[in-house]
């Protein structure tokens, strides 16, 4: 059984690999794609929530503010925090409350 | 005008992991644990700081800050600030003492802004982590990670910018040290200092209330902020930004994140406040450069990431 499965975004079309010591962010950072904005990689912003549509994947803390219990039970989850258990399609989109922030000022 | 505000005295920070907290702030940042309460919080200081603590991480299941606490001359203009923030219109809450180990009573009040803030007057007198009173060699050869020298401020978002200004300059004996003004002449930015420092607090406009964006320390010099900078990469730390200059302020710069998500910042050097100074402005136009003075554009974290 392989460690490194296969990501793939389904709004952008782009894959790149992950294995399952790594982030779902990490991992697209380090493969040089761009598809899920970055922010404090550490579960606390909420700004890398991404859909997950398939596969299975653990994850570790993330703020509850971001993601609750219902939430992480549909697969609306932070990317920085999602460690993948098979080959994952996901979707990410951006909030319309992220849309409003990056207006101030 | 002097209220009896002395200076920043502490931060406490709600952490998702708080064994992964204490290794980024004990072993990458320098600070040293002080102690530990039956609430799982873990107290802890820079080296140069005379008192028990400056850091309390509290475990909780949404980051960001509950509270900063400025300490004051003495118990007698405790009780005066807490009537003059009641009678400003803040609700003042009575902490009793040791509700955090080795602080005395604390007066807690939420500012328009959203933040907690608190005052106190005493707090156990520790001293100078591994160097002497008496005859003190330059620094303790034992220090870890960034070796950082102080918690020195925050910078926090949040709306009602005015009465937020308003309740630190009028009641608390802040002065304005530097502004970022939009087309409108609004105050999008406060920088504000109760000392000779750039900032003892900082606030951005932000349509939610009471959200943190950064816990500061203090560093020697630049060459202390390239090497933390060396340190971020070694322990694969999430970096925001860095080493660069504000322009606000002018200090040296480098932001990082810790397991959590909160913003950290350590810097050196920056601008020094008297009472006589005029405050700075920047104008929001030119607020890329304001806030990272070489590059001169914001990076889309700073406005967006905080928790």
């Amino acid at each position: 059984m392989t460690d490194t499965f296969e990501m793939i975004e389904l709004v952008k079309g782009l894959h790149f690999s992950c294995s399952r010591e790594q982030s779902l962010l990490k991992a697209m950072e380090l493969a040089g794609k761009r598809c899920i904005p970055v922010g404090c990689r550490g579960g606390g912003c909420g700004l890398c929530k991404v859909q997950v549509v398939s596969g299975e994947f653990s994850c570790g803390p993330m703020s509850k503010k971001h993601v609750d219990e219902q939430s992480r039970r549909r697969g609306q989850v932070l990317a920085c925090r999602v460690y993948p258990l098979t080959d994952l399609t996901f979707e990410y989109r951006p909030a319309a409350e992220l849309a409003s922030t990056q207006q101030q000022v | 005008m002097k209220k009896g505000v002395m200076r920043p005295g502490h931060v406490q920070l709600r952490v998702l992991d708080i064994d992964a907290a204490v290794r980024h702030y004990a072993d990458l940042m320098g600070l040293i644990e002080m102690d530990r309460d039956d609430r799982g919080r873990v107290y802890l200081k820079a080296w140069t700081e005379v008192d028990k603590f400056s850091v309390v991480l509290s475990p909780d299941d949404e980051p960001g800050m509950d509270f900063m606490g400025f300490k004051v001359v003495d118990d007698a203009t405790l009780t005066q600030l807490g009537k003059d923030l009641q009678a400003w219109g803040c609700a003042v809450e009575d902490i009793p003492a040791e509700e955090l180990k080795g602080c005395g009573r604390r007066l807690r009040f939420q500012a328009p802004s959203g933040h907690f803030f608190e005052l106190y007057a005493d707090k156990e007198y520790t001293g100078k982590w591994g160097v002497s009173n008496v005859n003190p060699e330059a620094w303790p050869r034992d220090l870890g990670g960034m070796r950082a020298v102080r918690f020195d401020h925050c910078l926090l978002y949040g709306d009602e910018l005015a009465a937020t200004y308003d309740l630190f300059v009028n009641v608390l004996g802040f002065h304005l040290a530097e502004q970022v003004l939009d087309d409108n002449g609004d105050r999008i930015a406060q920088f504000l200092t109760v000392s000779m420092k750039a900032h003892d607090i900082a606030f951005i406009k932000h349509p939610e209330k009471g959200k943190f964006h950064h816990a500061s320390f203090y560093l020697d010099s630049w060459e202390q902020v390239l090497r933390a900078a060396d340190l971020i990469s070694m322990t694969d730390t999430s970096i925001d930004i860095g080493p660069t200059r504000h322009g606000l302020t002018h200090g040296q710069t480098i932001y990082f994140f810790d397991p959590s998500g909160n913003r950290n910042e350590v810097f050196c050097g920056g601008d020094y406040y008297y009472p006589d100074h005029k405050p700075v402005t920047w104008m929001a136009k030119d607020l890329g450069k304001a806030i990272f003075y070489h590059d001169r554009q914001l990076n889309e974290r700073f406005l967006s990431v905080l928790t």
